[in-house]
């Protein structure tokens, strides 16, 4: 039984769109307008059941609504005020899905001419027709075969593949040797399994794998040990608590307090569908703080995305007969904010810190960054399943969203891209989640360990889980279906979002349950963590899945890899006189259009602001009071330059690291607690000259890291943003994106009152530009604490002359200053001059100007009005 | 004794915790409650002197801001919550809470739709008090953070007319109407003064540091040789709120 509400405004008659709410259940005409009554707001809307009279000027009309099995976020909630009002139940085969009508108006004379009334849409149900088993996967054919296995999937009976393990022909061959040694085939859970756990996404082979003469790889070799020797030289001073062990890394706050941060990117969904790539990598990073110890609160929300020119309106396709076109880097960017707005507002995170940079070579593929700071008590921090734990899932349910979502942000994109590999979150869904298990589970001692369920789904957090006690069993068919069909490999490694995995002791599982229960959380124990050394899953009690856990984990082949250095690059020119049209650089302009979007005052915790100054400039780094009864806080701030990353990547990390540790300092961080993140996005990284510029880019992070003792705590790669596709034409297009490094640095400040902007504060403050490395770091950071600095902004895109621009537009002050090469301007009350002076003695400080009361910006003699740099800096900005 | 607060929580509503946080700063002993514990009956509302419903997103927008849980709370708590209202308690709705107040029917033939941007939006506003009731007793004027998709009110020409005549409206928008909400209201009272709805949040404003340009208010106290103040303007409401109990 299908009904339709359609739910049209009062106030404006003939106003589309007409929200349409299709419900499949059988309801009385009685109960259909209980059920309208509920949708429609009173005062300004009116609803009407099956058929809705349309405005006579109304020629035609559109419905636009979700493919089967597309989340619908607001269905669901329908379904839920209609199961609370009527005091009912529904079950499999019934539910609400909502669309849209659009009326569009076509030059025809209603007095003569009939309206059409279009065909509804089907209801999007999913129907499922596929044989429920698990398939044997026969390994004993041509290496030809094994590698078309690897690259597009298990073959169907119909012939058709599955889509992208993404395993290469020597991880193929491994587990062809592995198979033959057992003497049996593997089943398509099994495959698919391994391809989830190998992938370049989980195990990042790339970085731990031996590279030129470096046996123990790029990660050891530069990431890790610079942390290790930062740690080791700090000594009691350590600040580092859980650095690339659990789902982020962490600091200590104080005494009591933990604070965590992890940065990752959603770069392949986010190509393919903007909105829902980003609210799903948003949300997704979200599970990687509460599942941080036995749950972290999120604070802060973090961003930045990367892509191509605003202007840049070519079609260009991702297949050859050309229908599969790619998105604009105009609609990416809007959706990817739309996409981080939802996820961020829904959740009631604040989103204060994070970037936008534009360059033709984002245009066939986006990044797109999401970050989480989140922060516990150290007496949460202890985690880890035991032999006996019962494996729940709790969150969402499972259905065909996110299949090959791990293996396909391993492979470039093309048209062979899945699109079940597009998903859409549900913040709504995991707040209620979120807030059961950091308000009332995880200090009650209730599960012995929590993970996300992000890439791979359960396949990868249980198996991950699994470590801690030694093997797990698990049963398929106990794991709750959004609808039914899906064959076990399906359920295995589905990433329907929303869901984190819980070792859970047996004798508090009740406990756990009626919490949930009340809470409105689905929980079900899909099965048990074992000491058996073997990862078992079942599917209707037989066996389809039998590994041991140490194939699963260490199995795959570690292949030497091999670079070619490139010849030297001149860097781009970037010396040259202050032109206001710099302002207007997407990279460089403001972007108060998204900073006013993402709600960053939430949780009352904002102290300094993304937009700073009256002028509300964009500020490079933001500060946060995580916990309201303390003066303690969190400096966030970032930085990137893959515009150098091509010319001399060592550099290009050296740079990037120097400069976020400044702009931590400058906003008030403590120079001794502040810590970093590392974020490789690299293209056809397999090629040995990309992997020369990797292993350049490691080697000065290791250096940048160590130069200002700075460890890094957390990071994460994606390897290969390349995208191949075809012009108009059908002739081959191929974008690789720049070789791309965001440093994200997270920072302790004292007192959070001591936090500086960037803004010009009076007319006769004195201008400085500062030089120098860490020494002048440190005089900086002590001259903040003594209160001697009234704003401060790094030199960044642009040069010295758009941060003294910047400086004085969000002070809506002028400034007259000589055009000297630093690294950082600050101005500083005449009064405090000597003071200032003195300290800053030896650090490369000079003095270049003033702040003036005359709406002018004076650079070098050069002058221009304020209005015309703000209107400039303003372009982007409706 | 200090007054007892019911901030209320779940299904996305998320500025409960630094709301309590205000209450008790302001000197109120604050609980945060999940709906479903007053559903099944472990907590009562008439232990409560003050009622917040706090700002969020309660069932993420989805048909409307505030419109389910308001159905939720009508249909499962209708009865105790009309019985409250009528009683001597004090209700406050902040933003997605005021949503939820209007979609109840607390404010009758009035509605909150998408603002005329039709963006959310997140920023710092002027406000002038309209009528001095027990939460705004003392303040004129006063700067607040929106953050909101849906704050644009509505209500037909005598419906404006009545709440004028009432003096029901409470708080506007001055110098600018940052959603085009009708005749730049922010926030309305009942008659009786009692129940507080308003789309800004004070309890994003009750420090210094919270102010959108303190850095600059900052020096400018240095200066002059005064003391940097501790406080935001958003304390006010709430202190309001626990001095009516005393």
């Amino acid at each position: 039984m299908v009904h339709r509400i359609f739910v049209v405004s009062a106030i404006a008659e003939g106003q589309s769109p007409v929200r349409v709410y299709t419900i499949e259940k059988r309801f009385s005409v009685r109960e259909l307008r209980t059920i309208g009554r509920l949708l429609a707001n009173p005062v300004s809307e009116r609803f009407y059941i099956n058929a809705f009279p349309r405005p006579a000027s109304c020629t035609r009309a559109f419905e636009t609504g979700f493919l089967p099995g597309v989340t619908d976020n607001v269905g669901h909630t329908v379904r839920e005020m209609i199961e609370d009002e009527l005091g009912v139940r529904f079950v499999q085969g019934e539910g609400v899905y909502t669309s849209q009508i659009t009326y569009v108006e076509l030059p025809i004379n209603p007095l003569i001419q009939r309206v059409a009334i279009n065909e509804n849409l089907p209801v999007p149900r999913v129907r499922l027709t596929n044989r429920i088993k698990a398939d044997k996967v026969s390994l004993d054919v041509s290496d030809e075969e094994l590698v078309t296995i690897g690259k597009l999937g298990i073959k169907n009976a119909d012939g058709s593949r599955r889509g992208p393990l993404a395993l290469d022909l020597p991880s193929m061959r491994a587990i062809q040797t592995h198979f033959r040694n057992l003497g049996r085939d593997p089943t398509d859970v099994e495959l698919e399994s391994l391809a989830q756990t190998w992938s370049e996404h989980c195990k990042h082979t790339i970085f731990n794998s031996p590279i030129d003469n470096i046996a123990e790889g790029l990660f050891r070799r530069y990431i890790k040990r610079a942390t290790e020797e930062i740690r080791k030289k700090k000594g009691r001073k350590d600040f580092c608590v859980s650095v690339f062990s659990d789902n982020s890394g962490a600091i200590a706050f104080d005494r009591r307090w933990v604070v965590t941060h992890k940065v990752e990117t959603h770069n392949s969904p986010s190509a393919l569908d903007p909105f829902g790539g980003a609210i799903t990598g948003i949300v997704g990073v979200n599970r990687d703080c509460i599942g941080f110890g036995l749950g972290a609160k999120p604070v802060a929300n973090t961003y930045g995305f990367c892509v191509g020119d605003l202007s840049d309106k070519t079609d260009l396709y991702r297949d050859k007969k050309c229908t599969q076109p790619r998105l604009t880097p105009r609609r990416i960017l809007d959706g990817v904010v739309a996409g981080v707005n939802s996820g961020g507002n829904c959740s009631g995170i604040p989103t204060p810190q994070g970037f936008v940079l534009t360059h033709p070579r984002y245009g066939g593929k986006p990044l797109v960054f999401v970050g989480t700071v989140g922060i516990l008590p150290r007496s949460r921090m202890r985690k880890g399943a035991r032999s006996g734990d019962l494996v729940v899932m709790i969150g969402g349910r499972v259905g065909l969203d996110g299949i090959h979502g791990a293996t396909f942000s391993s492979e470039a994109l093309t048209s062979g891209s899945p699109a079940t590999a597009v998903q859409i979150g549900d913040p709504i869904t995991q707040k209620k989640l979120s807030d059961m298990l950091i308000r009332e589970a995880c200090d009650r001692g209730l599960y012995h360990s929590i993970t996300d369920n992000g890439a791979g789904g359960l396949s990868c957090s249980v198996a991950e889980m699994a470590r801690d006690s030694g093997g797990c069993l698990v049963d398929l068919d106990r794991v709750p279906l959004k609808y039914p069909g899906l064959t076990p490999w399906q359920i295995w490694i589905s990433e329907s979002q929303e869901r984190m995995t819980l070792a859970v002791p047996k004798k508090e599982w009740r406990k756990l349950k009626a919490l949930c229960s009340r809470r409105g959380v689905e929980a079900s124990v899909i099965g048990t963590f074992t000491k058996s050394g073997r990862c078992i899953v079942r599917y209707r009690r037989k066996k389809v899945m039998d590994l041991s856990m140490d194939f699963l984990h260490n199995g795959f082949p570690r292949i030497p890899l091999h670079t070619k250095p490139q010849p030297r690059r001149a860097p781009p020119n970037e010396a040259s006189p202050f032109r206001p049209e710099t302002l207007s650089h997407p990279s460089i302009a403001g972007f108060s259009w998204i900073s006013q979007q993402f709600d960053h005052e939430v949780q009352g915790t904002s102290v300094t602001k993304p937009l700073q100054g009256k002028g509300r400039v964009n500020g490079d780094a933001t500060v946060i009071r995580p916990i309201l009864s303390s003066n303690r806080g969190i400096v966030l701030t970032h930085a990137l330059h893959p515009e150098f990353g091509e010319h001399n990547p060592y550099q290009m990390a050296r740079v990037t690291i120097s400069q976020a540790v400044l702009r931590a300092v400058a906003a008030g961080a403590d120079p001794e607690k502040i810590a970093l993140l590392d974020n490789f996005c690299w293209s056809s990284a397999k090629d040995p000259t990309r992997l020369w510029q990797l292993k350049e880019a490691a080697r000065g992070c290791y250096d940048g890291a160590m130069a200002y003792g700075t460890p890094f705590i957390s990071g994460k790669d994606s390897m290969f943003n390349d995208f191949s596709g075809f012009d108009e034409h059908g002739n081959p297009v191929s974008i690789s994106i720049l070789p791309t490094l965001l440093i994200s640095a997270i920072g302790i400040i004292r007192d959070v009152r001591k936090s500086v902007t960037i803004d010009f504060k009076f007319p006769g403050d004195l201008v400085y530009v500062l030089s120098g490395a860490k020494s002048m770091y440190d005089a900086l950071a002590l001259a903040i604490r003594r209160e001697l600095v009234a704003s401060a902004m790094v030199v960044s895109r642009g040069g010295m002359a758009a941060a003294v621009a910047k400086s004085a537009m969000a002070g809506m002050l002028g400034v007259d200053v000589s055009l000297k090469m630093g690294k950082v301007i600050v101005s500083v009350n005449p009064k405090k001059k000597p003071t200032f002076e003195r300290m800053m003695e030896g650090s490369g400080c000079k003095p270049i100007g003033v702040v003036t009361k005359t709406p002018e910006i004076v650079i070098g003699g050069q002058r221009t009005a304020l209005e015309t740099c703000i209107k400039a800096y303003r372009t982007y900005e409706t | 004794m200090k007054p007892r607060v019911l901030v209320f929580s779940g299904y996305g509503l998320n500025c409960e915790e630094e709301t309590a946080f205000a209450f008790e700063l302001a000197g109120a002993s604050a609980d945060i409650i999940h709906i479903n514990d007053l559903i099944a009956g472990s907590k009562k509302l008439r232990a409560y002197q003050i009622l917040a419903i706090p700002g969020g997103f309660s069932y993420g927008d989805d048909t409307g801001a505030g419109n389910a849980y308001a159905r939720k709370l009508n249909h499962f708590l209708g009865e105790q919550l009309r019985t409250y209202i009528d009683g001597d308690g004090l209700v406050i709705g902040i933003c997605n809470g005021f949503q939820i107040l209007v979609a109840l029917g607390v404010f009758p033939r009035v509605a909150l739709l998408p603002n005329d941007s039709g963006r959310y939006i997140v920023r710092w506003t002027d406000l002038s008090v309209e009528r001095e009731t027990p939460w705004l007793a003392g303040i004129t004027t006063l700067s607040l953070p929106i953050a909101h998709g849906e704050g644009k009110l509505y209500a037909d020409a005598t419906t404006l007319a009545a709440m004028k005549q009432k003096r029901t409206i409470a708080i506007r928008y001055v110098s600018e109407n940052p959603t085009g909400t009708l005749d730049c209201i922010a926030g309305l009272t009942d008659t009786s003064g009692r129940i507080l709805g308003l789309m800004p949040h004070p309890e994003r404003a009750i420090f210094f540091t919270q102010l959108p340009y303190w850095t600059h208010l900052k020096e400018t106290y240095r200066r002059k040789g005064k003391r940097v103040p501790k406080f935001g303007p958003g304390l006010r409401i709430f202190q309001n709120a626990v001095r009516y109990f005393l």
